[in-house]
C-alpha cells in the first residue's frame, strides 16, 4: 500500500548544515520588514531578494553544476526553502521557475533550452509563470482549448490563460497548448516555453479579493513561437504536466502558507496560554511535525528518481488543511479582530492569511480533486 | 531485521487472532496458549539487551512489529511488555520472565526498600504476574512489582481490555534499580503514548483495508458504493489520517535511540489519537449498518481505536503540555523549536 511509502527520511547532516547560514542570512534580509508583509511570502514578489539568493546559489540549487545549479541534494534545497517561507521571506518572483520550471525544463528540455534558461533561473534573473488553467477548464485541465498549431517553422498560438499568477511580471511562461486540433481529452496536448514579450499576447491583471493583483488573463492572438519553444515531445504534454504537479503538491509551501500568523498569534497569546489555547497550539505543533516528516518522504521519493503523485496529493490535502486552520483558530482562541487598517499587527496579519485561506485549497488542485486521486490510489475508481 | 521481523510477526499474529479468537478475550480468561506463542517467538524481549538476555533491537527495528499488533488486534500486553522489558534493560535489569505489563500513572513511592502508591488503568493488570513502573521517592527507581501482592480495582477499556488499577502497600520489587541519571519520570507514560501511535497507526490500516474492499463489493443503486464520489472522498480522508499516524509513528520510533525524543512521541500521539476518531468514523460509515453489529469484525479495530486513543495521554492532554512549552519558547523560538525536535520546557516538565 502507498502508505508504506511514508518512511522516514530525516534531513541527512549535510543538508541541515546549510540552515544556519541560510537562517542568518535572513535575519539580516529581513531585519526591516514587519509581520504584515512576512504574511505575504509565497505571494511577495521582491526580483532584488532573489537575486541576491541566486548569488547565494539558492535557486536552481539541485540543478547540475554546469548550468549553474549546486548539485546539491534534494533535502538541501527543501532546507533552503522552509527556512525561506518560515521567515516569510518574499519568494514569489523566483519561485515557480525554482520549483517547476527549472526542473522540467532540466528533465524534458531541449539542449539549448537548457542553456539558455536555466543559468538565468538559477541567478535569480528569469521569472516563470504557470499557463494551464483556462476559464472553462480549471479542474478539468484535459479539457484545455488552447492552442498551438504548425506554420513552416513556427507554431502560431491562439487562445486563453487565466489565473495565471505572476504572469504580468515574469518573463516566460510555460503553457500547456492543443497541437493536435483533432485530439480529444488529455491527448494531442503539449508544453511550449512562451516569451512572453511576443507581439500577440496581452496580459491583463486580475484583482483578487483583498484588491490585490497576483494574478491575470493572458490572450494569444496568432502568437509565432519558434520551433524551439516545444518543451519535450509533442503530443506528451499531459504525462509531463502530471510528473511536474508531484513537485507542486507536496513541498512545504502547502502547509507553510500561514506560519506567520501562527507566529504572531504565539506573540499575542503570550507565554501563560489558557487551557484551550494551549490545547490547540500544541495540536497545531504536533501537525506541523508531522506534516514536515511526510513532506520529506516524498522529497526522499522524488530524489530517488519515483514519481510519489499519490503521496503528494495526500501531504498537500492534510497540509492545506492545516494552514486554513490557522485563521480559524486565531480567531477562535482570541478576541482580536482581524484589521485591514488600523489595528495591532497581529490583527493585520490575521485579517490577511483569513483572507487569503480559500485560495490554499484551489491553487495547486482543489481539495475535492486531490481526495478524488488519493481515492483512486486505492483502487476506488 | 525490520524486514524479518515484519514478516515473521504477521504470520504469527494472522495464526493467532482470527476475529473469534479476539473476540474470546473480551472480558474472558487470559489467553494463556496466545501469550505463549507470542512469549516463544522471543518479541517481548525484542527490546532488552543482549547482554541481558534480549535481542538488543532498536525502537525503529520493532515499529512495524507493534503496527502489525495494532492491526490484528493483539489482545495482548506484548507492546506493554517490550517497553517494560526496555527500560527494565536500561536501567540494567534483567528483563521480566513472562508476561508483564507497564504503570504510565499514578503515583508510586519507594522508601526503604518498599512501594506503596497507586499504579492506575495498567493493561492487563488482573492477569500479567508483573508490572514495571517508575517509583518517586528520594531518587526515582525502575521497579518491578508482583501484581500479585496488590490490592485490585478491576477495570476494561472500551475494546473490553483489562484495565486495573493496583493498589500497594509496602511491596517488596521483585528487581529495582535508579531510573538513569537525567531520564524523565514520566518516561513509561511518554513511551507507551509512543507505543500506542503505532499500534492505532496500524489499526487504521486496517480498518482502511476493510473499508476500501467493502466498498468495492457493496452495491447499491446498481453500482458498488465506492463509485460514489462522496465514499470515495471521506476513505481518502480516512487514509490521509492513516497515513499520518503510520509517518508520525514511524518517525518518533526511528529518533528513538537510547532515550525517547519527546517532541516527536508526543506529536505522534495527538497525530494519531485525532486519526483515531476520524478513522473510525469513516469506516462505520462506509459500512453501514453491517459494521455496527456485533457479527462484522470492524468493531474489533474501531473499539480499540477509541480506547487507545485516550491512553497513556489522550490528544488533549499532550496537546496542551506541548502547547504550554511553545507558548514558552514564543514566537522567537517556535521554528528553531520544529527543526530542533525541541522545546526547552517540554523536557523539563517532567525529569
Ligand atoms: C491564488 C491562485 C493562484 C493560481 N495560480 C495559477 C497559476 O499560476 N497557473 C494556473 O494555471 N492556474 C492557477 N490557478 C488556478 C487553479 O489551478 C484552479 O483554480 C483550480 O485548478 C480549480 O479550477 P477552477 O478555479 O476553475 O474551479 P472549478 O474547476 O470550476 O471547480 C469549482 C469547484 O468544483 C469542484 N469540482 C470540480 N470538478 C470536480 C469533480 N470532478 N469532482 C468534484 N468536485 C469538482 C472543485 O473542487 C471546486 O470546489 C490559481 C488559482 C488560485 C486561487
Amino acid at each position: 500500500m502507498s502508505i508504506d511509502q511514508f518512511t522516514y527520511s530525516p534531513i541527512p547532516p549535510e543538508a541541515e548544515a546549510i540552515r544556519a547560514e541560510v537562517r542568518g542570512f535572513l535575519a539580516d534580509a529581513l531585519a526591516d520588514v514587519p509581520p504584515t508583509r512576512r504574511a505575504e511570502s509565497w505571494m511577495g514578489f521582491d526580483a532584488r531578494f532573489s537575486r541576491r539568493l541566486g548569488e547565494r546559489g539558492w535557486i536552481g540549487m539541485a540543478l547540475p553544476k554546469r548550468y549553474g545549479g549546486a548539485e546539491a541534494s534534494a533535502f538541501s534545497r527543501y532546507v533552503v526553502i522552509e527556512e525561506l517561507l518560515a521567515a516569510g521571506a518574499p519568494v514569489s518572483a523566483h519561485w515557480f521557475a525554482d520549483r517547476q520550471s527549472g526542473p522540467q525544463i532540466l528533465h524534458y528540455g531541449s539542449d539549448a533550452q537548457k542553456d539558455f534558461h536555466l543559468p538565468a533561473i538559477c541567478r535569480g534573473e528569469q521569472f516563470f509563470c504557470i499557463g494551464m488553467s483556462e476559464p472553462n477548464s480549471g479542474s478539468d485541465l484535459a479539457s484545455i482549448k488552447s492552442s498551438a498549431r504548425r506554420a513552416g517553422d513556427k507554431w502560431i498560438v491562439n487562445g486563453q490563460k487565466v489565473w495565471t499568477t505572476n504572469a504580468h511580471r515574469s518573463h516566460y511562461m510555460i503553457a500547456l497548448l492543443r497541437t493536435d486540433p483533432d485530439s480529444r481529452r488529455n491527448e494531442g496536448l503539449s508544453q511550449f516555453i512562451v516569451d512572453l514579450s511576443l507581439p500577440g499576447i496581452t496580459i491583463r491583471p486580475i484583482k483578487d479579493l483583498t484588491g490585490a493583483s497576483h494574478f491575470n488573463e493572458v490572450f494569444f492572438d496568432d502568437v509565432a513561437l519558434d520551433a524551439g519553444a516545444l518543451v519535450g515531445t509533442e503530443g506528451q504534454g499531459w504525462a509531463q504536466v502530471t510528473a511536474e504537479l508531484a513537485f507542486e503538491r507536496s513541498g512545504p509551501e502547502r502547509f507553510l502558507s500561514s506560519i506567520t500568523l501562527l507566529q504572531s498569534l504565539l506573540g499575542a497569546i503570550g507565554a501563560d496560554p489558557d487551557a484551550l489555547q494551549a490545547r490547540d497550539i500544541g495540536r497545531l505543533t504536533a501537525r506541523l511535525v508531522t506534516l514536515r516528516q511526510m513532506s520529506l518522504a516524498v522529497t526522499a521519493q522524488l530524489a530517488a528518481g519515483r514519481n510519489p503523485a499519490w503521496e503528494a496529493s495526500v501531504v498537500k490535502e492534510l497540509g492545506t488543511s492545516f494552514e486554513q486552520e490557522i485563521p480559524e483558530l486565531a480567531e477562535a482562541l482570541l478576541d482580536v479582530a482581524p484589521a485591514t487598517r488600523g489595528g495591532g499587527e497581529h490583527a493585520r496579519v490575521l485579517a490577511y492569511l483569513m483572507q487569503e485561506a480559500p485560495s490554499f485549497s484551489l491553487r495547486g488542485g482543489t481539495r475535492e480533486i486531490l481526495r478524488g486521486i488519493i481515492a483512486r490510489g486505492l483502487g476506488m475508481r | 531485521m525490520r524486514q524479518m521481523f515484519d514478516s515473521t510477526v504477521e504470520r504469527l499474529f494472522a495464526d493467532l487472532t482470527s476475529p473469534a479468537a479476539v473476540l474470546a478475550c473480551e472480558d474472558g480468561p487470559w489467553p494463556q496458549a496466545m501469550w505463549t506463542a507470542v512469549e516463544e517467538s522471543g518479541f517481548p524481549l525484542a527490546l532488552a539487551p543482549e547482554a541481558l538476555g534480549g535481542a538488543g533491537a532498536s525502537w525503529a527495528d520493532v515499529c512495524g512489529v507493534i503496527r502489525l499488533a495494532g492491526r490484528f488486534n493483539l489482545p495482548l500486553p506484548l507492546p506493554e511488555a517490550m517497553l517494560a522489558n526496555w527500560l527494565l534493560g536500561a536501567a540494567g535489569l534483567a528483563p521480566a520472565s513472562g508476561a508483564v505489563s507497564v504503570a504510565g500513572a499514578g503515583a508510586l513511592r519507594l522508601r526503604d526498600g518498599v512501594v506503596s502508591g497507586e499504579a492506575l488503568d495498567v493493561p492487563w493488570g488482573d492477569a500479567v504476574p508483573l508490572v514495571v513502573a517508575v517509583a518517586g521517592g528520594a531518587e526515582p527507581a525502575v521497579v518491578l512489582l508482583p501484581t500479585g501482592a496488590a490490592r485490585r480495582r478491576d477495570g476494561a477499556n472500551v475494546a473490553a481490555e483489562s484495565r486495573a488499577t493496583l493498589l500497594f502497600e509496602d511491596v517488596a520489587p521483585v528487581a529495582q534499580a535508579p531510573l538513569p541519571a537525567g531520564w524523565p519520570v514520566d518516561v513509561l507514560l511518554l513511551g507507551g503514548a509512543m507505543v500506542r501511535a503505532a499500534q492505532i497507526a496500524g489499526a487504521l490500516e486496517g480498518v482502511l483495508a476493510l473499508a476500501t474492499a467493502y466498498a468495492g463489493e457493496r452495491v447499491q443503486f446498481g453500482k458498488p458504493i465506492g463509485s460514489f464520489q462522496a465514499i470515495q472522498h471521506q476513505v481518502a480522508v480516512l487514509a490521509e489520517h492513516a497515513a499520518a499516524a503510520v509517518m508520525a509513528s514511524e518517525a518518533a520510533f526511528a529518533a528513538a535511540d537510547t532515550r525517547i525524543v519527546r517532541l516527536q512521541a508526543i506529536a505522534a500521539k495527538i497525530c494519531a489519537s485525532e486519526a483515531a476518531g476520524i478513522g473510525a468514523g469513516v469506516a462505520h460509515a462506509v459500512h453501514g449498518a453491517i459494521g455496527f453489529t456485533h457479527e462484522h469484525s470492524l468493531h474489533l479495530s474501531t473499539r480499540r481505536l477509541w480506547s487507545w486513543r485516550s491512553e497513556f495521554g489522550s490528544a488533549s492532554a499532550w496537546s496542551q503540555r506541548l502547547g504550554r512549552a511553545v507558548c514558552a519558547a514564543g514566537p522567537e523560538g517556535f521554528w528553531p523549536g520544529v527543526t530542533d525536535g525541541r522545546f526547552d520546557t517540554l523536557q523539563e516538565q517532567s525529569a
